[in-house]
């Protein structure tokens, strides 16, 4: 009964999305506001449908219920609850209806937080967002149903892939699904902006609190499934550069760079076109790493076998979304005009490299992911493109713009002076090349590629202090702490998220340089040396978890005859499947990760043993995290806040920004 | 600099970026595309010499062989039509089994064994990766003699 309730309300919200996609549009072209004014209620209800949908489906895996397909097929009557929970999203058809779900919540965001836009733009928004959840909404009622039957019943469900049963798979994708669909919130704005023809400031401040949101849960949802790679796969790597990763970071390179051009229209009112078009990128490129990573033509954890059919309905509907904005796009975006001139060599000048720079970056990903594709599917043979592609493709791309990032936030707004900005930026220059040339001899490796990467973290740590001391000249208050207070909090958020980033280079840079790495046979009582450090390994124990056997090793790391910790690493079991994980054992530092995880067992009690010495490595995670800290504090920002209070909607912001455009 | 030079300016800096781009990319491609190959198509001489390259098939029921080092191992991928042995040192990944399917990456030895320098452990849930799937699907077309190992295309069957 109660699947058959979700089943139900999901073809209600099919029902009122369509209506909440076509009235509100419809009454925004011929301004009439009674059509308009749906949209609210609809958004609210569809929400509310979904909610339910989402709310039985879960029921029906905490109630075991394996008449369920869905259910039976990603859960086992073993399964710990939480993870029969975070089954929902196991699989292709839940994981569309969290993506879904978190389309209707983020509508129903916009909603509450729109009290301060023009009706015609609310209800434009929220009709594109109506029209895009009537595709989800469709795909899976057509072709990938969560609340199929099973009849007769399974006595047993098949069981979550063990790789997944961890709590990664908890929060990892909902927070990935949150940055998706939240660029859908940017994508909506540029689109509503294209029909109406207003692409003014106003537009672009609107729009920007809502893209960093969901550029910040982007970036904490990659971080974490990362972090999750790095201790669930046990081959101690963070990045593969598969494309199921690509598929997630793509939309964070295109909405890093919307971000950052958001930022000009909002305060010079340039590069409205190039905005909306990275808007449309971003969202579309959202779409493309779903249809990529739920779709099956991509071998990996994340790839579920499945029909063709729904391959099928995802391409067109990636078609009509991408093809439509594009061509509306091409048609209307010569009207909204260029914006403000501005030199080459000015605030926007760089932000506009570092875009085209950000754009390309993401471009050679994007080609390194599909041309495999593109081969396979015109029977041209059979090719991966592996990471040393990536690497060698993405990071001459990245250092001239992680070089600017440095200098950009110091250059005026439409005109700077080379000897002015070398002025300013000679110690910064200066301490970074000479720390980045010595650091690396102190530790005892110098390479080009560590002195690089140190140059450019240090490079925009001392830009960030320059930066911060000439804004505090500028800022009224007496003592320093007063006058650190009154520094928007925008301005802090930027520094704190490109500091993020010198936290992550430090990270990937250290861990590239100075990894060690070990593949050994090991006996028991036997020891193995990686650098300073000294395993020995206690032989193993049989354990037994709630839904799994363990073989779990004793490893008694020591440093100059000191205990530093002992690690437990184990080799589960799961009956269900039949299949064998590793689970490796962490013991993780500030400045080095220790990392045991074991081979296969030989004889007599030994193992093959996989021991890593990663130094810096959480510097990467935590890089991310800071990152996404900084989008928080700027979005806390004043100005903000009180556009948000403002509940009627009404004229100040408008004519704020024609007087804006007319300074 | 009047707008039309700008303007000019800015498209030069963007075809430049363009072209940098499309020699690092182009660069990187003729030294990193892996190509794949079935295990009838290395057996027959199609594979290069030299040069990385990726199998992929079934791990012959009963062929793994493991060496007194505990890491090196030797077993035999097919594709129910040709069997092609293959040496790896290192740890194997979780989901390797034998009579499951399983992608390797390296390079051909002189004496026909193909030297692994990865095992690849992706695979969907049916144990199939689509390489695989499609190596043995093209081997049964071809007609060829099936080996006297009998696999489990479906690969549902536990081995362990």
């Amino acid at each position: 009964m109660i699947p058959e309730i979700g089943h139900f309300a999901l073809i209600l919200a099919l029902c009122v999305a369509l209506v909440q996609g076509i009235l509100p549009i419809y009454g925004a072209a011929v301004g009439n506001s009674g059509l308009m004014a749906v949209a609210k209620p609809a958004a609210r209800t569809q929400f509310l449908l979904v909610l339910t949908a989402f709310g039985c489906l879960a029921y029906a895996f905490a109630d075991k219920d394996f008449s369920v397909l869905y259910v039976a097929a990603t859960s086992n009557s073993q399964l710990p609850l939480h993870y029969r929970l975070a089954a929902i999203w196991g699989a292709h058809e839940g994981s569309l209806l969290l993506w879904t779900f978190i389309l209707t919540l983020w509508m129903f965001a916009v909603t509450l937080f729109s009290g301060h836009l023009p009706e015609t733009t609310r209800s434009r928004i929220l009709g594109v967002m109506g029209l895009v959840s009537v595709g989800f909404l469709l795909f899976m009622l057509t072709v990938s149903n969560p609340f199929e039957r099973l009849i007769p019943a399974a006595a047993e469900g098949r069981d979550l892939n063990p790789l997944l049963q961890d709590p990664g798979m908890v929060i990892h994708p909902p927070m990935l699904y949150m940055g998706y669909v939240g660029f859908s919130v940017a994508f909506a704005f540029a689109i509503a902006a294209l029909l109406g023809g207003n692409l003014d400031a106003a537009w672009a401040r609107w729009s920007r609190p809502w893209t960093t949101v969901a550029w910040c849960f982007l970036t904490v949802g990659i971080a974490l499934g990362s972090g999750w790679a790095y201790y669930e796969l046990g081959w101690g790597g963070w990045w593969f550069w598969d494309p199921v990763e690509n598929a997630s970071f793509m939309p964070w390179l295109a909405g890093t760079a919307l971000v950052h051009s958001l930022a000009v229209t909002d305060k010079r009112g340039g590069f409205k076109v190039w905005t909306v078009l990275l808007a449309i990128m971003a969202f579309s490129l959202s779409l493309l790493g779903t249809f990529l990573v739920r779709s099956g033509v991509l071998t990996s954890v994340h790839a579920f076998a499945t029909d063709p059919k729904r391959g099928l309905f995802i391409l067109v509907f990636l078609a009509i979304v991408i093809g439509g904005s594009l061509a509306l796009y091409a048609w209307r975006a010569p009207k909204v005009g260029l914006g403000g001139s501005f030199a080459m060599l000015s605030r926007e000048g760089m932000l506009l490299a570092n875009n085209v720079l950000l754009v390309a970056a993401m471009g050679s990903v994007l080609l390194g992911t599909l041309y495999p594709l593109f081969l396979d599917a015109l029977d041209l043979g059979k090719i991966s493109v592996g990471p040393p592609y990536f690497d060698s493709v993405f990071v001459p791309l990245m250092v001239p713009a992680i070089f600017l990032m440095g200098i950009g936030p110091l250059a005026q707004w439409k005109k700077a002076s080379v000897p002015d900005l070398a002025k300013r930026l000679k110690w910064a220059f200066g301490v970074s090349l000479v720390s980045a040339l010595t650091l690396p001899i102190v530790m005892g490796n110098w390479t080009p590629l560590l002195s690089l990467g140190l140059l450019l973290a240090i490079w925009i740590v001392t830009t960030s202090a320059v930066g911060l001391r000439e804004r505090l000249t500028h800022v009224n208050g007496n003592s320093l702490v007063e006058r650190l207070a009154s520094v928007p909090r925008s301005y802090w958020g930027m520094l704190v998220a490109h500091c993020g980033i010198a936290v992550f280079i430090v990270g990937v840079t250290m861990v590239k340089g100075f990894e060690t790495e070990k593949d050994v046979r090991m006996n028991v009582g036997e020891t193995a040396s990686i650098g300073d450090y000294t395993f020995r390994f206690d032989g193993t124990q049989d354990v037994v978890g709630p839904n799994y056997t363990a073989a779990r090793g004793t490893f008694h790391v020591s440093r100059d005859g000191r205990e530093t910790t002992v690690l437990y690493p184990e080799k589960r079991r799961y009956p269900v499947q039949n299949q064998i994980m590793t689970e490796a054992a962490i013991d993780p530092g500030l400045l080095r990760d220790l990392y045991v995880s074991l081979g296969e067992p030989i004889d007599d009690g030994a193992w093959s043993v996989r021991l890593y010495h990663k130094p810096f490595i959480d510097w990467i995670w935590g890089g991310c995290f800071i990152m996404a800290l900084g989008g928080a504090l700027a979005i806390s920002d004043r100005r903000y806040r009180l556009a948000w209070r403002r509940q009627e909607p009404v004229v100040p912001v408008p004519t704020r920004a024609v007087r804006r455009k007319v300074a | 600099m009047k707008p039309r030079h700008k303007r000019f300016a800015f498209i030069g800096l963007g075809l430049l970026v363009l072209g940098v781009a499309t020699v690092l990319i182009l660069n990187a491609f003729q030294s990193n595309l892996v190509f794949f190959f079935t295990p009838t198509q290395v057996v027959s001489g199609e594979a290069p010499q030299g040069r990385s390259f990726r199998i992929g098939g079934m791990v012959e029921d009963g062929s793994l062989v493991r060496e007194n080092d505990g890491l090196t191992v030797h077993f035999i991928v097919t594709d129910t039509a040709k069997r092609l042995p293959v040496t790896y040192k290192g740890i194997l990944p979780d989901l390797f089994k034998e009579g499951k399917g399983a992608v390797a990456q390296g390079q051909l030895g002189v004496d026909g064994t193909f030297v692994a320098s990865e095992v690849l452990a992706k695979h969907d849930e049916n144990y199939m990766p689509p390489e695989v799937a499609e190596a043995l699907a093209k081997a049964k077309a071809s007609g060829a003699q099936q080996s006297k190992s009998l696999v489990v295309p479906d690969g549902r069957k536990g081995s362990l």
